[in-house]
């Protein structure tokens, strides 16, 4: 599905990513682990298009075709979704009429009938209902007021709501507490199915308990310098990046 | 917020941003061009009008020549030359339509063509429209509807000859023939516009609406528009405007007079599409506007809801003077401004009465190269005890190089009295608009989107259909003003 090969992007003319090769398969869950700074958020800026991060050397091939010549909404409607690590605020902006044209967009990209507002709103609060999100949060501007977890939950609702094909989590488990990790987990989890692949990017080990991924990644200074299975993730817990980066 | 993407489409698919930029091909009646007195009686006798209202025109002119024109405002133009414009341009026609179906039908076309198809609005109950062209009101629909409740909504030429007697008791009372030059000439010249009256405990029952268009080339439009709500009575007035695109400058010297007795209420609302300019700058309307509402009575209510997106320059302070106690004016505006466009606009709140209160929202969005102020007054009089006002004033930029101007007067006679102030300015962040395309959302609708929310609050204000038609316009107008 997604093939990154010896990518290297910029940001402010600063070399970020330096040579990376990835291959992930539909239904496969890969994990990409890594300190402060080895450039996780910074890869997936570049898979989802974003104004400032230059790819100067590589490629990225998303079912077939060259991700890197499409513009971001292009990529969206082809189904790459990136669930924020800060989701931004939309002022004014019901999360209801947010969510409902960015499902048209997409839908409409892939040649599918825009739904009828009754349909979308049923639609929506079922979503929201499995998620355990109170339907107030539809109501309410986007992410405007909301808290840590309620921002995190819903970057799942509009995953659900999109349903992507390539899901990249940028540290959607920071400022979560306990319950919130769970509930956020679950709703990933819900979302794995052999037609969708999943980058889960990830500061900690403690996401990774409740969402197995099928190969572990360590990103170090702007490249991948480990690989395995879930069992690398539990290793690092214990022992920390250095020994790792080391042996880079 | 579909609407919106839709409507991008529709205006690409003309292959033109301004998409009510076409003129309509009728055979006018116009009069020479320039102002004298001359001028003024040709008008004057054109409408068959009482020696007391040329009186009153006559005065008007001989005053507008002395008068300098305005240079406070934040805008920039070269000098008009009044001798260059018609002051009077009228579709020909040898007798007055008595119905709908005596109108040219290629008036009624243009109409539909921009988006108010006359007949049908007669057929399906919803809104009473009063049509201008360029100088002379064309059809008032819903007549009898209104008639059986006794709500007078005729042309302002026609509540001359009908019904002398409230005409000239309210005309220039809110806004005086010497008030300002642009309304002094608007008084001279003035060739049609609506009027209304809305009797005692009567809630009007259907909104109003005027739809005012600029056809003829080089010609001014100077409506009038009077509006009396007596006492403990209702009206919700609609004005929308658009003019075909010319490489010339146009002028547009309205004036909006309100008054409302004891207990009563109007609401305003405008969506102001004029002719804007071309990206570089050139064309488009001289918006210059008087709107003022006179509480007259206790416990009235005047509210004014704007969405300014049209003209080259926009000069326009819909005001109001609240007189009775406790009664309550309100500004909601939202102006976008593109490419040269300018606009100073926002609002004037005299505090006379006891225990008035008044509210201004305004919301400014600049962009391309345009510069836009907002400037307000809030008045508290020495007698108004206990006197409220809140005005929140935001401002959005897009791109680099345009501007936002914030100039609050507030002048309080009164210790009683509280006056609050908030302001912000803003930008479209660029993590707002990648936020929206990571969802699939292209970059112009991103933009619309993020202002239709920045600007909800005014939109609410606005009646359904109108809100609607907003919202569309708020994206047409920004678009090229990303990337």
């Amino acid at each position: 599905m997604l093939e990154i090969n010896n990518l290297h992007a910029t940001v402010d003319g600063a070399e970020i990513l330096k040579g990376i090769d990835l291959t992930i398969r539909a239904g496969e869950v890969h994990a990409i682990m890594g300190p402060n700074g080895s450039g996780k958020s910074t890869l997936s800026y570049v898979l989802a298009g974003r104004d400032g991060y230059e790819v100067t050397e590589g490629s990225v091939t998303f079912n077939g075709k060259d991700l890197l010549e499409m513009p971001t909404e292009e990529r969206a409607g082809e189904g790459v979704f990136l669930a924020f690590q800060y989701p931004v605020e939309i002022p004014g902006v019901p999360n209801t009429t947010f969510l409902k044209e960015a499902v048209n967009a997409v839908r409409k990209y892939r040649g599918e009938p825009e739904l009828d507002a009754m349909e979308f709103v049923k639609h929506l609060r079922a979503k929201a209902k499995e998620l355990g999100m109170n339907p107030e949060f539809l109501k309410r501007a986007v992410n405007a007021g909301f808290s840590g977890g309620e921002k995190k939950r819903n970057e799942m609702l509009q995953m659900a709501m999109l349903e992507p094909s390539l899901c990249l989590l940028d540290e959607t488990d920071s400022g979560l507490d306990i319950d919130a990790l769970k509930a956020v987990s679950e709703a990933i989890n819900a979302m794995r199915s052999p037609e969708r692949a999943m980058l889960v990017i990830t500061h900690y080990q403690r996401l990774l308990t409740y969402v197995v991924p099928d190969h572990v990644h360590v990103l170090s200074k702007g490249r991948i310098v480990r690989s395995g299975g879930p069992e690398l993730a539990q290793e690092l817990e214990e022992k920390g990046y250095g020994e790792s980066i080391e042996a880079a | 917020m579909a609407a919106s993407v839709e409507t991008i489409e529709q205006v690409k698919s003309l292959g033109e941003r301004y998409k009510y930029g076409w003129s309509t091909d009728l055979e006018m009646e116009t009069a020479p061009k320039g102002l004298n007195e001359d001028i003024i009686r040709f008008i004057s006798a054109k409408k068959d009008e009482p020696e007391w209202m040329l009186e009153w025109r006559l005065k008007a002119f001989r005053h507008w020549l002395t008068m300098p024109e305005p240079g406070w405002a934040k805008v920039g133009f070269p000098p008009i030359d009044y001798q260059d414009v018609y002051y009077y341009a009228a579709p020909k026609q040898t007798e007055k339509p008595k119905s709908l179906d005596e109108v040219d039908p290629k008036l009624l076309e243009t109409y539909e063509k921009l988006g108010i198809p006359l007949k049908e609005q007669e057929m399906l109950a919803g809104v009473a429209v009063d049509a201008v062209f360029d100088s002379v009101s064309v059809a008032t629909t819903f007549k009898k509807k209104l008639e059986e409740v006794g709500v007078i909504f005729c042309s302002i030429s026609e509540a001359v000859q009908n019904h002398p007697e409230l005409v000239r008791k309210y005309l220039g009372s809110v806004v005086p023939y010497a008030d300002n030059k642009h309304a002094c000439l608007n008084a001279a010249v003035f060739t049609d516009g609506s009027f209304v009256y809305i009797p005692e405990g009567v809630r009007c029952p259907m909104e109003l609406s005027t739809y005012f268009r600029i056809n003829a080339e080089n010609t001014g439009q100077f409506e009038r528009t009077l509006i009396i709500a007596d006492k403990g009575s209702y009206v919700s007035y609609l004005e929308g405007c658009t003019a075909p695109q010319r490489d010339e400058n146009q002028l547009h010297a309205a004036v909006v007079e309100l008054v409302a007795l004891e207990d009563a209420e109007i609401k305003y609302s405008t969506v102001q599409n004029w002719f804007p300019g071309d990206e570089e700058g050139k064309g488009g309307i001289y918006n210059f506007v008087t709107k003022r509402g006179l509480c007259e009575g206790a416990r009235s209510k005047i509210s004014w809801t704007q969405v300014e997106t049209g003209s080259a320059i926009t000069w326009k302070y819909p005001s109001c003077i609240l007189k009775g106690d406790n009664s309550v004016g309100e500004f909601y505006s939202i102006a976008i401004t593109n490419n040269l466009q300018q606009a100073d606009t926002g609002t004037k709140m005299i505090h006379l009465g006891k225990n008035t209160s008044s509210r201004i929202i305004s919301k400014g969005i600049s962009a391309g190269r345009s510069n836009q102020t907002y400037r307000g007054l809030v008045r508290m009089g020495g007698k108004a005890e206990n006197a409220r006002n809140y005005t929140q004033c935001d401002s959005l930029l897009i791109g680099e190089r345009c501007g936002a101007h914030t100039v609050p007067y507030i002048e309080s006679k009164n210790r009683s009295a509280k006056v609050e102030h908030e302001a912000t300015t803003s930008r479209i962040s660029e993590d707002q608009l990648f936020y929206c395309t990571q969802r699939g959302i292209g970059e112009e609708e991103a933009v619309a989107l993020v202002v239709n929310g920045f600007c909800r609050e005014v939109l609410q204000q606005l009646p359904m259909e109108f809100a609607v038609e907003a919202q569309k316009l708020v994206g047409i107008s920004l678009e090229g003003s990303v990337g």
